[in-house]
């Protein structure tokens, strides 16, 4: 069973139309990259989900259930444009937002205190938000998000603002809530944490989806058919089924060249090959990285 | 339902736990009673410092006597005026007063000199004591005795009947029912514009701490409203009802205090006593028995339940109605400052009708004007007041409840079309056209 689909959701403004036939699964137990550049409809989408604004067209399924009122507190919601009540005091802030999302009072406290716990912040418990610095605050906010025990996380830009030692807490949660059975959607346009974090992604440029799948698919999808190969002595060859794009001067008699299979045929074939012409010292795929998939796609639709 | 009631809870728990309500719930009433009292106390020192004030008194006329008083002594001075002005202005006295040959019937040149400009009030004892001289020697001029004068002033007290339709007698007290309208009317203006701008202050204050997103993704924008909204209603009434509570004690302990509970019964006292004229004494008592008997009346006449319920009810359809839209104003804007250019209108309503109210309503409660601004639900909560007591019709009290409640209802219902979208807006340019967009917007 998939966490969520979404089938063809449409959400038009008076002037623009922020959705356009939108189609997402998201498998679950995964951590699900949404992607994509600034204004391309990725709030919009999250909103729907988090029932804040409604679809004009098309369907959303949660857990085999039709998206309604109930499922609220299933989700956990990490705003990008995120904050919290400053003149509040943690524990009650907590409290407050945990009971919102449908906890008792009594289960609220004692889960409120439980995280504080775990993130070493337990005599933060009676402070102000306004006397925490920005990344305690911003601590305080992810445990709002994942208190209540979600299925489904959805964080949009999670790492905005977090210094890298809070960064690494935070993603080291990401994974444990995904270990622990949680389903992470994650909407961002840096493609380095992608690439660190996702298992599956969308990519939705504007307003239209243009790419779905697993990591791993996805950059099938995209190989080049392209070689590193790290050699001593340089070489130039003429063979019709490989062709040399590059080729750079290293150290001593060293050289780096990145070489393109034409053909459809295994990379021995090729090792095979370059070792009778030079002495190969490394030998490796040149993978696409998500954000060269991104950056290709982007441009792409815009050419 | 449930969340509202949450959302309750947290806004009234926030406001009241904070020092500044219980700085401003508890201060206020102390203020007033203070400063009643300081005045008070700086009045009886003032009148017991200056004890009695000297005034030189040249009579060419040789007609006038004064008797010393509390307040005055005069000093006859029988030089001419050139010369006692001369003295008077070497002298530490209050004043020179010059009466000059008078004629009866038109007496006129009568002077007060005075080195600083007197207060009103004595000017006004002077001239009554004047007065009151030249009546005595008019009297005598046509040989009228005090007692053939007596009897022919005519005293009449018009007692004001209502005749109900079922021709039952009912006596009115307008006067108190003008003082009761207009504080009613007032404190309903006051309230709402006091806690109506709370709740815009709490709705900005959410909007750029930016936790409106976490909050709307677990409740709806409308539950968030209500919630705010009745919550700050709640501090308010609690608020009033503590401010009710301590003015009414504080006020009563220091008049109580000093010993001024019946100032004007004092007064009456001083007076017969000075008299000694027991036929006053007993004209005074007759009208302290009158005025007991008036408040008597007033309590019984008034109808207490029908104001209580009716003030209630207004009080919180007024504040209900502008606070949807000071909420919806909240939502639209991104400041305080942006707020102004529309708080402006939503409170003009209540400024007309808060001058309505003393400029007619009250004087004239069952002008057409006065029935129109009290059957408006914009106006209606303030109007209302200023004519509760002067025997509304019936239907049109329920016509004013009823068009208040729809009031509210639609007022709330396009507040929450704009609250919805103008939470999640920043930085956008606001103006009219624009906040009928976000209404006209399908969720």
């Amino acid at each position: 069973m998939e966490a969520l689909i979404a089938q063809g959701v449409t959400k038009r403004y008076t002037q623009h139309t922020a959705l356009d036939n939108v189609s997402i699964s998201i498998p679950q137990k995964t951590i699900f990259g949404l992607l994509g550049p600034n204004g391309a409809g990725k709030t919009t989408f999250i909103r729907i989900i988090n029932q804040i604004i409604n679809a004009d067209e098309g369907d959303i399924t949660i857990f085999g259930e039709k998206l309604q009122e109930k499922h609220i507190g299933m989700i956990g919601y990490l705003p990008e444009e995120r904050g919290l009540y400053k003149k509040l005091k943690v524990g009650d802030q907590l409290v407050y937002l945990a009971r919102l999302k449908g906890l008792s009072h009594s289960e609220a406290i004692a889960r409120s205190k439980a995280w504080i716990k775990k993130f070493g912040i337990t005599d933060w418990w009676n402070k102000k938000v306004e006397d925490l610095s920005k990344g305690m605050a911003q601590k305080v906010q992810f445990i709002s998000t994942v208190m209540h025990e979600p299925r489904l996380v959805i964080l949009d830009e999670p790492f905005s603002g977090f210094d890298p030692v809070n960064a690494q807490i935070i993603t080291e949660e990401i994974f444990e809530l995904r270990d622990k059975g949680c389903t992470i959607i994650f909407s961002t346009h840096r493609m380095e944490t992608v690439e660190d974090l996702c298992d599956h992604i969308a990519l939705i440029d504007k307003s239209k989806k243009i790419l779905e799948g697993s990591k791993k698919e996805v950059k099938a999808q995209y190989r080049t058919n392209t070689f590193l190969v790290e050699h001593k002595g340089a070489f130039t060859f003429n063979d019709g089924r490989f062709e040399l794009m590059d080729q750079q001067p290293l150290e001593d008699d060293y050289f780096r060249s990145s070489v393109k299979m034409t053909e459809d045929m295994s990379p021995n074939q090729l090792i095979g090959y370059l070792t009778q012409i030079t002495e190969v010292h490394s030998f490796i795929e040149k993978v696409p990285t998500m954000g060269e998939i991104f950056i290709k796609l982007v441009k792409g639709g815009q050419s | 339902m449930n969340k509202i009631w949450l959302i309750f809870q947290r806004e009234f728990l926030n406001r009241v736990q904070k020092k500044s309500f219980l700085i401003a719930t508890i201060l206020i009433p102390l203020i007033f009673p203070a400063i009643i009292a300081v005045m008070i106390m700086v009045m009886l020192k003032q009148e017991e410092d200056s004890g009695a004030q000297k005034i030189q008194v040249v009579d060419v006329s040789g007609k006038f006597s004064f008797e010393n008083s509390r307040r005055y002594e005069f000093v006859k001075v029988s030089t001419d005026l050139e010369t006692a002005k001369a003295a008077f202005n070497k002298s530490d006295d209050f004043a020179l007063l010059y009466i000059p040959q008078l004629d009866l019937a038109n007496p006129q040149g009568i002077a007060l000199y005075t080195k600083e400009n007197p207060s009103i009030r004595r000017i006004e004892e002077i001239e009554d004591l004047l007065e009151n001289r030249i009546q005595d020697l008019k009297l005598e001029q046509f040989n009228i005795d005090k007692t053939t004068l007596k009897n022919l002033r005519t005293h009449i007290n018009l007692n004001n009947i209502n005749l109900s339709e079922s021709g039952e007698e009912k006596e009115s007290n307008t006067g108190i029912l003008y003082i009761l309208g207009f504080v009613l009317g007032v404190l309903i203006y006051m309230f709402v514009l006091i806690y109506g701008m709370q709740i815009m202050l709490g709705v900005i204050e959410e909007k750029t701490s930016k936790i409106v997103e976490v909050l709307v993704s677990s409740v709806r924008p409308f539950q968030l409203m209500m919630g705010k909204i009745l919550g700050i209603a709640a501090v308010g009434l609690l608020q009033f009802a503590i401010w009710v509570v301590l003015i009414s004690v504080l006020s009563m302990a220091t008049l109580s205090l000093f010993g001024v509970a019946m100032p004007q019964q004092e007064a009456m006292e001083q007076i017969s006593k000075q008299m000694n004229d027991p036929e006053t004494a007993a004209q005074i008592e007759e009208q302290q028995n009158k005025v007991q008997q008036f408040i008597l009346i007033a309590s019984e006449q008034i109808p207490v339940g029908t104001i209580i319920f009716n003030f209630a009810f207004y009080f919180l359809g007024g504040y209900l109605l502008y606070g949807a839209l000071f909420a919806a104003v909240g939502s639209a804007v991104d400041s305080q400052q942006e707020a102004q250019q529309f708080t402006f209108p939503i409170t003009l309503p209540l400024i007309i009708s808060y001058f309505g109210l003393f400029m007619f309503i009250l004087n004239d409660p069952h002008s057409p004007a006065s029935f129109w601004f009290s059957i408006i639900p914009f106006t209606s909560p303030i109007a209302m007041m200023g004519r509760l007591g002067f025997d509304v019709p019936l239907w049109q009290l329920i016509l004013s409840q009823f068009l208040l409640i729809g009031g509210f209802i639609l007022t709330t219902w396009i507040a929450s079309r704009i609250y919805r979208v103008g939470i999640l807006m920043h930085g956008t340019k606001i103006n009219y056209r624009v906040l009928a967009k976000w209404f006209m917007m399908k969720q």
